[in-house]
């Protein structure tokens, strides 16, 4: 296997092995290598449809992988295998957490609700499945006071700290998706994956979330694992970027590389196998097209010809 | 008939109860006080056309409803025809609809004219009783909504307004609300020995506590998980069934039966949710519908076990916890229950002692709910009712958070069975048929789905009116009826249908309720108390405490912080 991994220092917090995915006749996700670093920020890009989504739900137990390996490597190097856990065990066992590409809150429940459900397993041992919590026992009231603390942290983090008791329904939709990365933060994972974060927000919210994407890499010291068609956030904060393209990698390497990388322009343009992709998504392809050339401009502005090597043996394997 | 009832609605959804911030409930009536501060030209054709579809469709209904009815005499059956009684209700319909009408088109005076009218047409006109009924409060409601409206709109209060003095009154209504509920806790703990107390209500008072109790189990499954459950009355059957065999076979007292008819239960409801759990939406309900079915099926047709559909009889009455018996000549060697005392003999003893014991049955249902509601497992119910997927995401295992439901709910299905065994002395399938799961479940969702409070109120209204207007005999079920009705209509979501947070960092006078450690952490949280509360808070709760508050708020969230 020839993948192409940038920093070869440490061995990787997650190892994705040819995954693949197949619905029915439809294969989704096409023998998909790759690897992220811890401390990193990885991004998955592709056209719609290409399959970002659906490597997401793989790594996080929502669909059984066709085949296809995903280990993730634990703080005390231990080595997990992603795909033989259900999704509820992913949080506790794998120590991946996410959040979606709609935004899945728990509505009705207020904000610091939504943030002590993300801490459920830790206060379920606390309260003795439920047992000692109904006598408010010593070791309860302990854990509750310290899941209280760690929530409204991540809340100062997002900025929401002022509308802790409010339901989450309410807030705007911007104020939303930051809850639900600290939603996913709170679950204490190792690996945060993080589907279009970016989705739906107007330009001052995403240069506030590409702050906190940053913040989060620096403080938390977790591998970030994001899904993004904002060019601008993801040229700006990913040090690695996985193209997919029709369910398989297309390219990968360092931002720069990637925004040079002809094979990525062509799939985002829809300028090869042109059928489908220019007629049926005329409107969206357009946009992002748009993006992914003014990234291919920036990066070729700073210089980059020499890093193309690795991305081209990545393409051709 | 129905359209002085669709008429009530819109008047009361200007009542002072809109605690709830559901957008939807209060765009629906944001669009009809649209439609208030601009009336439409009035125009004749249309309402004619409507006044004639309205004849249409209640002639389509009424006369093959209404006008045959078989008469039983000496000289055998034969049929009556009452055409006088439908044209009757066809004519109320319509005059019910001309009253919407003028509502409509703003003309208030002619609607509470005729509103009066129609009340004094109740009394001087020759119309059958429940006629009566229907036109003196039909008529009643159309004039105070006229009224109501008239009102507004010579005091040019807009809508808005009318929003915000709603939201008020939602806020009020919370804020009341513990008070009123410990005051009923109170009353019901004085009824007994009120003078006005009898017999008779005491036995109503049993009634519905037992109503409350399996209101509040069902809550578990149905309010906080989000499940629709049709069969609750098989553990129902499964703790009366209990109870009633444990004593006919072992003679087990009352007393131990109690925790046992809860465990069994519990242990049917664990049997039913391992199969049933991985089943969502209306298969679940199906599934326990048939549950519930199968349950009741099993105690027909296991003659030699439960003794069919003849039911068990003297089933054993409870004793005074072991100590003394409620006879006044004791069967078994315990001493009786009056001399024990020193009392002289009344039957009411046994009564409200069984009353005392289904409220402290009740009492524990509620601590226990209100408290697990607070904990971990009771978040995760909500969480699953509100999204499963990003539940599973957090690492909340569907099955075995669902099957707690389950179990808890359907133990105090049993014990409000075996209660309701040992107060009957008499059970028999017949006790446990759809309608009384569909009773249960109408006490929940109508109280409010999760509200205790709300839910206990629903038992009183449904349970407790019909029971003391039996003199109505056949009106008694259209009371029921139309209640159910009535309470959809005006409140979607159920009577009180506000949630209140398990847990708030906040507390109503703005202080820290945690020790939070961390300069960091309180002082932006003081920032935003001064600053982020007072813009963007749509919630009635939290608005409340805003611009008076703030200032207080800050001063004590730093205190909290510094200690
Ligand atoms: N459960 C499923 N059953 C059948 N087909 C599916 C399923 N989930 C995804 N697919 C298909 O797999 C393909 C990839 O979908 P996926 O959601 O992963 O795309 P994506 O890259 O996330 O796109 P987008 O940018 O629009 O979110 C699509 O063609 C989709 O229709
Ligand atoms: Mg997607």
């Amino acid at each position: 296997m020839s993948e192409a991994v940038p920093s070869l220092s440490a061995p990787p917090l997650l190892k994705v092995e040819h995954l693949s995915m197949r619905f029915g006749g439809l294969l989704a996700v096409d023998d998909v290598s790759f690897h992220a670093q811890d401390g990193e920020i990885t991004a998955i890009i592709g056209p719609n449809g290409a399959g970002k989504t659906t490597v997401f739900n793989c790594l996080t137990g929502f669909y059984r992988p066709t085949s296809g390996r995903c280990a993730l490597r634990h703080r005390d190097g231990s080595e997990v295998l992603l795909e033989r856990y259900e999704s509820y065990q992913i949080s506790r066992r794998g120590r991946v957490a996410r959040t979606f590409q709609n935004v899945r809150l728990f509505p009705r429940m207020t904000v610091l609700e939504n943030l002590l459900v993300a801490q459920h397993k830790m206060l379920m041992r606390a309260s003795w499945w439920t047992v000692g919590g109904i006598f408010n026992l010593p070791g309860y009231r302990r854990a509750s006071a310290y899941a209280v603390e760690r929530a409204c942290h991540y809340l100062e983090l997002v900025e929401l700290l002022p509308r802790a008791d409010d339901e989450a329904g309410e807030l705007p939709y911007g104020a939303q998706r930051r809850l639900e990365i600290a939603r996913a933060i709170c679950a204490d994972p190792v690996l945060l994956c993080l589907d279009e974060p970016a989705a739906g927000l107007n330009p001052s919210e995403s240069n506030e979330l590409r702050e906190l994407l940053r913040k989060l890499r620096e403080d938390e010291k977790i591998g970030i694992l994001l899904i993004e068609h904002d060019m601008s956030v993801v040229m700006g904060i990913s040090d690695h970027i996985v193209v997919l393209d029709h369910g398989s990698k297309i390219a990968e390497g360092v931002p720069q590389a990637v925004a040079a990388n002809p094979r990525v322009i062509a799939a985002y343009l829809g300028e090869e196998e042109s059928d489908e992709e220019a007629t049926g998504n005329g409107a969206s392809g357009g946009a992002k097209g748009n993006g992914a050339s003014n990234g291919a401009t920036s990066g070729g502005a700073t210089g980059s010809g020499a890093s193309n090597e690795a991305t081209d043996k990545g393409v051709e394997s | 008939m129905s359209d002085s009832a669709s008429q009530s609605a819109g008047a009361s959804g200007a009542s002072p109860t809109g605690a709830s911030p559901a957008g939807g409930m209060r765009s629906g009536g944001g669009g009809e006080r649209q439609v208030l501060s601009a009336f439409p030209p009035l125009d004749i054709p249309a309402i004619i056309r409507e006044l004639a579809f309205t004849t249409l469709i209640a002639s389509a209904l009424v006369f093959p409803l209404l006008t045959l009815r078989t008469v039983d005499s000496v000289e055998g059956l034969y049929i009556e025809s009452r055409w006088m009684v439908s044209f009757m209700a066809v004519a109320l319909v319509v005059a019910g609809r001309l009253g919407l009408i003028l509502l409509r088109y703003g003309k208030m005076i002619y609607a509470a004219v005729g509103g009066v009218v129609a009340i004094l047409a109740a009394f001087f006109l020759p119309v059958p009783s429940l006629f009566e009924v229907i036109l003196v409060a039909g008529g009643a409601i159309l004039a105070l909504r006229a009224l109501v409206d008239l009102f507004l709109v010579v005091r040019q209060i807009s809508p808005s307004a009318r929003a915000e003095f709603r939201d008020r009154g939602g806020v009020w209504v919370r804020r009341v609300l513990p008070w009123a509920a410990g005051l009923a806790v109170v009353f019901a703990i004085v009824l007994p020995f009120m003078p006005f107390s009898s017999r008779y209500l005491i036995d109503v008072g049993v009634l519905i506590l037992t109503y409350v109790l399996l209101g509040w189990g069902l809550n578990i499954i149905v309010g906080y998980a989000g499940l629709l459950d049709l069969g609750y009355v098989a553990f129902y059957a499964v703790g009366a069934y209990s109870y009633a065999l444990l004593a006919y076979y072992f003679d087990f007292s009352f007393w131990i039966c109690l925790p046992l008819a809860g465990l069994l239960s519990a242990s049917f409801g664990l049997l039913l949710g391992f199969p049933v759990l991985r089943l969502r939406g209306d298969y679940f309900a199906i599934v326990t519908l048939g549950f519930g079915e199968i349950i009741r099926l099993i105690l027909i047709n296991w003659f030699r076990f439960t003794n069919g559909p003849d039911g068990i009889s003297s089933i054993p009455r409870p004793s005074f916890f072991g100590i003394a018996e409620f006879a006044r000549k004791p069967k078994s060697d315990l001493p009786s229950f009056h001399e024990t005392f020193g009392l002289a003999f009344s039957s009411e003893h046994r009564l409200i002692f069984l009353y005392y014991l289904v409220l402290v049955l009740a009492a524990l249902v509620a601590a226990f709910t209100l408290r697990v509601r607070n904990l971990p497992l009771g978040r995760a119910w909500e969480a699953l009712r509100e999204d499963d997927v990003a539940s599973a995401s957090l690492g909340i295992s569907r099955t075995s958070i669902k099957l707690a439901a389950f179990g808890i709910s359907a133990t105090w299905g049993g014990i409000a069975g075996s209660f309701f065994a040992t107060r009957q002395g008499f059970i028999s399938p017949e006790s446990f048929t759809f309608i009384e799961s569909a009773i249960i479940l109408s006490i929940v969702v109508l109280g409010g789905m999760g509200s205790l409070t709300g839910i206990a109120c629903a038992a009183v209204l449904l349970i407790g009116l019909p029971e003391v207007f039996r003199e109505l005999v056949e009106y008694r079920m259209v009371t029921f009826g139309g209640g159910l009705v009535l309470i959809m209509i005006w409140r979607p979501r159920g009577l009180l249908s506000f949630r209140e947070p398990s847990i708030r960092l906040l507390d109503r006078r703005g202080r820290l309720r945690f020790a939070v450690a961390g300069r960091g952490v309180g002082e932006s949280l003081c920032a935003g108390a001064t600053g982020g509360a007072t813009g963007d808070t749509t919630s009635g709760a939290t608005s409340d405490t805003t611009s008076g508050a703030t200032s207080e708020a800050t001063s004590g969230t730093t205190g909290g912080v510094g200690r």
